[in-house]
C-alpha cells in the first residue's frame, strides 16, 4: 500500500529528472542486473501466487484427497461438487455472506469515494480559514489504523444501540482519509482553476460544476480510491468481529473465520472454509482486472500535470 | 462462613476492577454475588438473547421457542470463545449490552467470575435441584465448588480415553497399553515398525492439562481469599517428565495438532493412538477417512495398574451475564438446553457435543455402535470415563495467558530448547505476574 501511495511522487520525480537531462533516452542495463531483477521478481511472483494456486487445488479436492494427495497438484476434480456443498450448507448462509460483503464493500466504497472526492476537491479548490489544519488532521487520520478505532466505535455505537446492525459496519466504512488525500492532490493537478472559472461564468452552480466538470476530470483518481476502499472493506475483519453477532449480517471474512474456529470439533468445516476462501477472492480478482486500466492510469495521470 | 469470605473476595475484586478500569459508569448494580431476591419470573412475554458458536444451535433453540411462546430466545453467533467471542463478551459487559446468556468454556469461567460478569443462578427455581442431574465434576466447574452457587449451567464435557488403531496393534502383536509404563514400552515397539505411537501436542495445552488432571494434579486453587497457582506440582512435573522422555527418545511425533500433516499422520498409519476427548471421535473419523473401521477406543492408560482415573479435555457451559433483566427465564432455558434429551440429542448430532447431564450419557444416540470404530459402542467408554474425572481441578482466571506462555515453552522444548517442566515453571511465574497485574490476590 505504501509503495503504491508513493508512486505518483516517485514518478513525478523521475519525470522531472528526465526533463532536466535531455540525453539519456533509454538507460542502458547490463544483462546481469536484468537477470537479477527478473529473479527477484520471479521469486516474489511465486511467493504471492503459490498460496492462491494451493487454494485453488485444495478447492478441487474431496476431503479424503485433501489430506493424502500432493497439495500442489490435482486429484479428482471436485470443484463444482464442493461449491454445491458449500452453497447448500446451512441453507446457503455462505451466499448471504458474499452478498453482505458485496453490499458493505460496493455501496460503502462508492459512497466513501464520493465523500472523499467532495472533501478533497473542496480542500484543493476553495480557500477558507483552517484549510491546512483540516487537511493535516485528515492526513493524521491516514496514520491511525482502523483496528485501533474499532473498540471505541463499539462503545459509542453501544450507546446509540447501533451494534449488531448493518450500520455498525457500513457507517465506519464511509470514511477514507487516504481517499481525501489522493483526491486533493489529484484535483489540484487535474482540474484547472480556469475551467471552474469558465463554468461559473456560464452560470453553473458549485455543485453542478463539481458533478458535471470536475468529477469527469478526477475520474481516474476516483477509480483508484474506489478500488482501495473496496478492497479495504472487503478484507476488513476486526470491525465486523467486534460489532456483529447476527450471522445473517456477517461479511464473508468473518463468516469463514467463525467456521475455521470450529474446525477442531466439526472437521467437515475445513473443506467449506477452503472452498469459501477461494470463492471469496474471486470478486476481488474480477474487480481488479476490470478496473486496472483506470486505476493505473489514475496513479500515473496525476504526475503528468 | 465460607460464603461470606467468598462474597468479600468478590466485593474486593469488583472494587479493584472498577478502580482499575474506571468503568463504574457502565457497571450495573447487580453483583455476581448472592442476592437471592433477584431471580423472579417476569410478567408477560420475555425476549432473551443467547450467544453461542455451536453450529446448528438455532435449530435447537427453535424447538424451545416453539414450546415456550412466552420466553423467546434469539441466537447470536460468532467465532469460538478464544477466537474473539470472549473478548466481545467483555466489551459488551463494559458497554452494558451483553446478551442474557452466553456459551463459556469451563476454563474461561473463572475469568468472567473475577470480572464480575456472571450471575449466580442459585436462587433461581430449580437450579440447585438440578445439581444432581449433572456429572459431579461439571457442577464443580460452574459452582467453583461452593455450596449455593451456580454461575452457569454445564453444557458439554470432554472425558478422555485412548483412540487406537486396533488393526495395527493386532497385526504387530503389540498389547494395548493399560498403564503409562506399558504405553512407553509400546511406544518403543511401535517406533520399531517405523511409526509413532502418538503425537505430542505442542500447542494445545488443554490436552496436556487433561493428562495432568488424570494424574490427580491441580493447577489452581482458591481458598476464598487468595488464588493459588500450582503449575509445577508433583503430578504436573511427573506428566511433563514422562512426555519429555518420550520426546527425547523420538518415540512420539510432534506435529502441530489440527494441521494437514497431523491428519495425514493418522490417515496413513504413521500415528497409532490419540489420547483425546469424547468429541475427538469425529476429528479422527473425518481427518483420517481412509482408516474407517480400523480404530477402537479404550480407557486411558493409568499411572498405577488398576487405577480408574480419567482426565477431561474441553467442555463448556451456558452462563447468564450480569445485567440480564430476566435471569429466571434465562436459567429455565439454560436448564432445558443442557438437560432435556431432545436438546442434547440435537446438540450431539449437529456439533458432536458430549453432554454434561448424567441422563445425557445414556442418550440412545450415544449407545449405538459407531461404524468408523468397527461398530464399537465407543461412548460407553467415555461414559465410564466421565464418572472418573476428578472434581478438584480448577482453572485460573487468566487461562489465555497461561496457555500462551506454556505453549511457547512447549514449542521450544519440542525443538530441543529446554524441557516441558521448564515451560511449566515459566508459565507458573508468568501466571502469578499476570494475576498480580490485574490486582487479583495471589499466593506466591
Amino acid at each position: 500500500m505504501s509503495a503504491l501511495t508513493e508512486t505518483p511522487a516517485a514518478t513525478r520525480a523521475a519525470k522531472r529528472a528526465r526533463n532536466n537531462n535531455p540525453a539519456p533516452k533509454v538507460a542502458k542495463e547490463s544483462p546481469l542486473s536484468r537477470i537479477g531483477a527478473m529473479t527477484v521478481m520471479l521469486v516474489f511472483t511465486l511467493y504471492f501466487l503459490i498460496p492462491i494456486w494451493w487454494l485453488f487445488i485444495a478447492g478441487t479436492k474431496s476431503s479424503t484427497q485433501f489430506t493424502n494427495t500432493n497439495p500442489l497438484w490435482f486429484a479428482d476434480f471436485n470443484l463444482f461438487a464442493n461449491i454445491g456443498n458449500l452453497v447448500a450448507y446451512r441453507d446457503g448462509v455462505f451466499l448471504k455472506w458474499m452478498l453482505n460483503s458485496a453490499l458493505y464493500a460496493g455501496a460503502g466504497a462508492l459512497l466513501a469515494t464520493l465523500f472523499a472526492a467532495m472533501c478533497g476537491y473542496a480542500l484543493a479548490k476553495y480557500r477558507f480559514p483552517g484549510r491546512e489544519l483540516l487537511f493535516n488532521i485528515v492526513l493524521g487520520g491516514v496514520l491511525v489504523p482502523a483496528t485501533a478505532l474499532a473498540l471505541p466505535l463499539f462503545l459509542i455505537f453501544s450507546q446509540v444501540s447501533l451494534t449488531n446492525t448493518f450500520w455498525a459496519v457500513f457507517l465506519p466504512s464511509l470514511v477514507s482519509p487516504f481517499g481525501v488525500y489522493l483526491t486533493r492532490i489529484f484535483a489540484a493537478a487535474s482540474v484547472p482553476d480556469e475551467l471552474i472559472e469558465a463554468a461559473r461564468l456560464d452560470g453553473a452552480g458549485e455543485v453542478r460544476t463539481f458533478f458535471t466538470v470536475s468529477v469527469k476530470l478526477m475520474f481516474p483518481a476516483l477509480v483508484t480510491v474506489f478500488l482501495f476502499q473496496f478492497v479495504a472493506i472487503w478484507n476488513n475483519f476486526f470491525l465486523p468481529l467486534i460489532m456483529l453477532r447476527d450471522e445473517t449480517l456477517f461479511p464473508v471474512t468473518l463468516g469463514l473465520y467463525a467456521w475455521n474456529s470450529q474446525v477442531n470439533q466439526i472437521p467437515e468445516l475445513r473443506g467449506y472454509v477452503l472452498i469459501g476462501a477461494l470463492l471469496s477472492i474471486v470478486p476481488l480478482i474480477i474487480l481488479f482486472l476490470l478496473l486496472q486500466r483506470f486505476w493505473r492510469n489514475g496513479l500515473g495521470a496525476g504526475s503528468v500535470k | 462462613m465460607r460464603i461470606t469470605k467468598r462474597a468479600a473476595t468478590v466485593a474486593l475484586l469488583t472494587a479493584a476492577t472498577v478502580a482499575l478500569t474506571g468503568c463504574s459508569a457502565a457497571g450495573d448494580t447487580t453483583t455476581g454475588g448472592d442476592d437471592a431476591a433477584a431471580c423472579e419470573p417476569a410478567e408477560g412475554k420475555v425476549d432473551l438473547t443467547f450467544t453461542s458458536w455451536i453450529p446448528g444451535i438455532e435449530d435447537v433453540v427453535d424447538v424451545w421457542n416453539e414450546a415456550n411462546p412466552d420466553i423467546q430466545v434469539a441466537v447470536q453467533t460468532g467465532p469460538n470463545g478464544n477466537g474473539g467471542t470472549y473478548a466481545n463478551f467483555f466489551n459488551q459487559l463494559e458497554a452494558g449490552n451483553a446478551p442474557d446468556l452466553g456459551q463459556i468454556e469451563y476454563d474461561a469461567l473463572p475469568n468472567f467470575r473475577v470480572q464480575d460478569g456472571l450471575m449466580n443462578l442459585a436462587s433461581c427455581d430449580g437450579v440447585l435441584d438440578a445439581k444432581a442431574d449433572f456429572v459431579d465434576w461439571t457442577w464443580g466447574q460452574v459452582s467453583f465448588n461452593e455450596d449455593d452457587a451456580a454461575y452457569a449451567i454445564p453444557q458439554d464435557s470432554g472425558p478422555m480415553a485412548m483412540f487406537y488403531r486396533a488393526d495395527l496393534f493386532e497385526a504387530n502383536g503389540i498389547a494395548i497399553p493399560t498403564t503409562w509404563a506399558e504405553f512407553a514400552t509400546a511406544a518403543e515397539q511401535v517406533r520399531a515398525t517405523g511409526s509413532y505411537i502418538t503425537n505430542f501436542s505442542q500447542s494445545d495445552i488443554n490436552q496436556f492439562a487433561g493428562l495432568v488432571w488424570q494424574a490427580g494434579g491441580t493447577w489452581f486453587g482458591n481458598d476464598g481469599t487468595d488464588w493459588n497457582v500450582d503449575l509445577t506440582g508433583d503430578e504436573s512435573i511427573k506428566v511433563a517428565d514422562y512426555w519429555q522422555d518420550l520426546i527425547d527418545r523420538d518415540l512420539v511425533s510432534t506435529q502441530p495438532p489440527w494441521t494437514t500433516e497431523w491428519d495425514n499422520a493418522y490417515n496413513t498409519g504413521a500415528a497409532w493412538t490419540w489420547n483425546s476427548a469424547a468429541w475427538g471421535a469425529n476429528s479422527i473419523a473425518s481427518g483420517a477417512p481412509d482408516t474407517a473401521g480400523k480404530w477402537a477406543v479404550a480407557a486411558s492408560p493409568q499411572w498405577e495398574a488398576g487405577d480408574e482415573a480419567s482426565g477431561n479435555w474441553g467442555g463448556s457451559s451456558t452462563a447468564v451475564f450480569t445485567g440480564s433483566k430476566h435471569p429466571y427465564e434465562a436459567a429455565q432455558f439454560a436448564l432445558w438446553l443442557n438437560s432435556s434429551s431432545e436438546s442434547l440429542t440435537m446438540l450431539n448430532e449437529s456439533a458432536n457435543l458430549y453432554p454434561a447431564a448424567k441422563a445425557g450419557l445414556d442418550l440412545p444416540v450415544l449407545k449405538e455402535g459407531v461404524e468408523f470404530y468397527g461398530d464399537q459402542p465407543i461412548y460407553d467408554v467415555f461414559a465410564k470415563a466421565s464418572g472418573e474425572v476428578s472434581a478438584d481441578f480448577v482453572w485460573g482466571p487468566t487461562m489465555t495467558q497461561t496457555y500462551n506462555d506454556v505453549s511457547d515453552g512447549f514449542k521450544a522444548a519440542v525443538s530441543g530448547n529446554g524441557t516441558l517442566a521448564e515451560a511449566l515453571t515459566t508459565g507458573q511465574s508468568a501466571t502469578i505476574k499476570a494475576l498480580q497485574a490485574q490486582s487479583i490476590p495471589v499466593k506466591e
